[in-house]
């Protein structure tokens, strides 16, 4: 189909599509509506019988626990398919090339960018451990702290290191991390299912409302999710840094 | 007014298929496609938006404070979450591209080959 054709064709399907999206939000509730029974509802389920305070956590591992299963899973095949994709047409020589071009590039990089990279490397991993660590408290949690985790990977390279590309170690270090923490969240749904009613029910003690160790399950889950994650971003950043360094060869 | 982040998440949605439509380079093309479902999050927020409500946070309010809709706002967090991942693996899949037909327009990149 020519350029010209399709643009047509997109032209008058999106108006077609406007014109159905305009008349669909008009209707929707406006925001001095009454809320939904369901917000007032998962805020006293996560605040009362949950004891979590960051209500968001709560229906994410809680209410919605058996979905968030199903997004990390996601995560994970994502990552595996990344390092499928990316893998298939590499050759130990030209990987030995591309480490060899990775220490002279390591030369060129400014000191001040090794030493800020350098620097920042160790604080941030921290941070992504306490943002993990809290999620139950105050906004965080498992998702955003993995990805600040991740983070520190990038300034590392930044610094002017490679992580994967000289031995495959570190790589598969992260790929039996990630499944392991993709099989822990598995293993806390099944919990339920063996020492409560349900699959996903809260078996452990949900200690004090506003305490670190608090919200059952939920705390386990964050951890696994935020080391899921870290190691998930991870991988996809290492597999496509590695392209990178491929390509200037 | 109130009805102006709904329009904000329709228009979203269609310069996102626009750009898609359109586009000349795959990275531009898996980009346009993470705007158009940024659009999923404006209508989320919009929907879960109280006047005069905080963060669904209880750490130091106390319960019963008008908040804004918690439920929509775990929504959101999945949907970034996938929107990620689909966005790591349409790169990966760019880079595949790129090495294996030597172009990333999609024009270019309508014949089957074998």
């Amino acid at each position: 189909m020519s350029g010209r054709a399709r643009l047509a064709m997109v032209a008058l399907a999106g108006v077609a599509l406007a014109v159905v999206l305009v008349v669909a939000v008009i209707d929707l509730p406006r925001p001095d509506a009454p809320p939904p029974r369901s917000a007032k509802l998962s805020t006293s389920v996560a605040l009362h019988e949950r004891h979590v305070t960051n209500i968001v956590a709560g229906i994410t591992f809680d209410l919605r626990g058996l979905d968030t299963l199903g997004e990390e899973l996601i995560l994970f095949a994502a990552a595996v398919g990344v390092s499928v994709l990316l893998r298939a047409q590499r050759e130990d020589s030209t990987m030995q090339d591309a480490a060899d071009a990775a220490e002279q590039r390591r030369a060129q990089v400014p000191a001040s960018a090794r030493a800020l990279g350098a620097a920042l490397a160790g604080p941030i991993i921290v941070f992504g451990a306490y943002i993990v660590a809290h999620g139950q408290l105050t906004p965080g949690g498992g998702f955003q702290g993995g990805v600040i985790l991740a983070a520190a990977l990038l300034l590392v390279y930044v610094a002017g290191q490679v992580l994967a590309l000289p031995t495959d170690s570190p790589v598969d270090l992260v790929e039996v991390t990630e499944a392991l923490a993709a099989a822990a969240y598995g293993l806390v749904a099944v919990g339920g299912l063996i020492f409560a009613s349900a699959a996903m029910t809260n078996f452990v003690a949900l200690g004090v409302t506003g305490h670190l160790l608090s919200g059952g399950t939920i705390l386990i889950l964050e951890v696994a999710v935020g080391i899921e994650v870290a190691s998930a971003l991870t991988l996809i950043l290492a597999e496509l840094l590695d392209q990178a360094l491929l390509r200037s060869t | 007014m109130s009805v102006l982040p709904y329009l904000v998440a329709v228009w979203l949605l269609l310069i996102g298929i626009v750009g898609i439509v359109t586009s000349r380079h795959l990275v531009h093309l898996v980009l346009c496609l993470s705007v158009a479902q940024s659009s999923t999050y404006v209508l989320f927020l919009a929907i879960g938006y109280r006047p005069g409500g905080t963060a669904p946070i209880f750490a130091d309010i106390p319960a019963g404070t008008p908040v804004v809709d918690p439920v929509v706002q775990a929504l959101t967090l999945t949907d970034v979450v996938v929107e990620a991942t689909v966005t790591a693996v349409l790169l990966a899949l760019t880079v595949q591209v790129a090495k294996r037909f030597g172009t990333v327009d999609p024009n270019e990149l309508g014949a089957m080959r074998g």
